[in-house]
């Protein structure tokens, strides 16, 4: 027995894994807690896009010489913008102007990287995430600014929850709606960033989403939801990153994974809204 | 000192007081089109004002510039002689069932102390007077056991009366209603009727929108006629005559034996033409 947990807990023991355990632990807490604001208010669809608009913004950087981190933070703003400025007037759909800008983006940053012969980032590293390559320096960057994103989640609860639930409510009692919706995107926008290392752009859409998904399956409270999914996006993070070890897979896709298991349990087993819950009811007595 | 008692304080009404509430030559536009024009008129002191026209007619658009969530064309709107603004967290708003998020985790309690919310500040933790606030919404409305119920669980009575138990305990002086009696059981028409009466007696001023012509006429003090413009304003006799009916509601209304009948049976779902 004592042999199985040496075997399992061996990772522990070199450094960097150390460092890819503490960051995946924090991202995976931190899209869980800002993702219960992603489910409730639909905007699954723009986390994904404004993820994948780091690609150029992080290229464009590159070719300027300028932090990597702050071209991705930028360009996810200036999707989320260009969103809100496309469909603004009506002209089309909030969702057919993020079609359009997500694949923008996602073409324009394969585009600029592939042309770039010199870089020294793999692509796949921004796609999918390279946890295990986080230096001492990335873990104090995204303890700092998870910390940032969770403290004004906590402080301004009561703004985005009555501008989530109902934004006449929120319009009566003064809140400034438009200021908080533009910074819940600067929130989400620092989140992607902060995730592109361990888990990719290309996955933490799901972070965002299933860990959220999960909570609100088995609770009935947002501050519950928060909670819950928090947890469930650190133990994701945790098992997921272990089972990538010695399953020798990819360890953003093996996170992920792992809450998505969590999801199919929730969706299966979970009181009142669960799937088995449902067809138990509607089987006639 | 609690809320409550420095709201009655507030209202007894000076000789010299303003109309609660004024417009004046107000026009709207919503996506580019023009949604109200010419509306011109004052609710005094808690009135029972009845908003009625065909769908379409700018009701729900009147209370979004109401609340400021619409900005005026032209014109002003004045809440006890100052400009919106001054006075928004003095009006509560209660939505049509439709606009609600049913699925969102959030119980009974939650959803009343966001009427709070104003009250308390932002920041600070909700203290007695909130809790004993909700706690005495809850009761008027008959809801107190319901508290901790998550609202999606409720019937459609219950979840109306969660949204008058807010707006109760925002402590308004206006209050608009989109709608509450489309959709309800009667005896949650009835609690809401009494609601409006009680608010009466503490001098709240109530805005309701409705398709239930009776209903407007024997239970409200003015009627607003609307149809993208003012047709009338006033007591409901003078304000329910044939004429002015055909010009809100046009190939609507039926004139049988000297009565007219609208008919306006099923509005579309939701009121979703009704900008």
């Amino acid at each position: 027995m004592s042999e199985v947990l040496s075997e399992l807990f061996t990772p522990l023991t070199y450094a960097f894994i150390q460092r890819g355990l503490l960051a995946a632990l924090m991202v995976g807490v931190l899209c869980s807690v800002i993702g219960c604001y992603i489910v409730l208010r639909s905007m699954a669809f723009l986390g994904d896009a404004m993820a994948h608009a780091v690609l150029p913004g992080v290229a464009v950087a590159y070719l300027l010489g300028r932090n990597l981190t702050l071209g991705a933070l930028a360009a996810a703003l200036v999707v989320a913008l260009g969103v809100g400025l496309f469909s603004r007037r009506g002209a089309i759909k909030e969702d057919t102007a993020i079609g359009v800008l997500f694949a923008a983006a996602l073409s324009l940053g394969v585009a600029m990287i592939s042309s770039i012969r010199t870089y020294a980032v793999d692509l796949s590293h921004i796609l999918f995430g390279n946890v295990l390559g986080v230096s001492s320096s990335d873990l104090w960057l995204t303890a700092v600014m998870g910390a940032l994103v969770l403290i004004a989640i906590l402080v301004f609860y009561r703004q985005f929850l009555v501008i989530s639930f109902d934004p006449v409510l929120a319009a009566t009692l003064r809140i400034k709606v438009g200021f908080f919706n533009n910074l819940l995107l600067i929130l989400l926008a620092l989140t992607i960033v902060i995730s592109m290392q361990t888990v990719g752009v290309g996955l933490v859409a799901a972070m965002l989403v299933t860990p959220a998904a999960t909570a609100y399956l088995l609770v009935r409270r947002l501050p519950s939801m928060m909670v819950l999914s928090g947890l469930i996006g650190g133990v994701s993070s945790l098992v997921g990153l272990f089972a990538s070890y010695h399953l020798n897979v990819a360890s953003g896709a093996a996170i992920v994974l792992t809450a998505t298991g969590f999801f199919l349990l929730a969706f299966l087993f979970a009181p009142q809204r669960g799937f088995i819950w449902g067809v138990s009811r509607r089987r006639p007595a | 000192m609690s809320n409550r008692e420095s709201l009655l304080t507030d209202i007894v009404p000076l000789p010299a007081e303003p109309a609660r509430l004024e417009m004046e030559n107000v026009r709207v536009s919503y996506n580019g089109q023009l949604a109200l024009q010419d509306l011109s008129f004052q609710v005094p002191h808690g009135a029972r004002l009845a908003v009625v026209g065909p769908n379409g007619a700018g009701k729900t658009t009147l209370f979004k510039a109401l609340v400021g969530l619409v900005q005026l064309k032209i014109g002003h709107i004045r809440i006890h002689g100052e400009p919106l603004g001054h006075h928004q967290d003095c009006v509560a708003y209660v939505p049509q069932r439709e606009e609600v998020d049913w699925r969102f985790p959030v119980t009974v309690t939650d959803v009343v102390m966001m009427g709070r919310f104003g009250q308390q500040g932002f920041l600070r933790r909700p203290g007695k007077e909130d809790h004993a606030a909700v706690g005495h919404s809850l009761d008027q409305l008959g809801i107190a056991d319901l508290g901790k119920r998550p609202i999606g669980e409720l019937s459609g009575g219950q979840q109306q009366r969660v949204f008058l138990a807010r707006a109760l305990a925002q402590e308004p002086h206006i209050l608009l209603m989109d709608e509450p009696f489309t959709g309800v059981d009667i005896t949650t028409q009835e609690a809401t009727l009494e609601l409006l009466e009680h608010l009466q007696t503490q001098q709240v001023t109530a805005m309701v929108s409705t398709h239930d012509l009776t209903l407007a006429s024997e239970r409200f003090d003015q009627v607003l006629l609307l149809n993208k413009r003012m047709i009338a304003y006033g007591p409901p006799e003078e304000v329910f005559t044939a004429p002015n009916l055909s010009q809100a509601f046009g190939s609507q209304v039926l004139f049988l034996d000297g009565v007219a009948v609208v008919d306006q049976c099923c509005p579309p779902e939701g009121d979703v033409g009704d900008v």
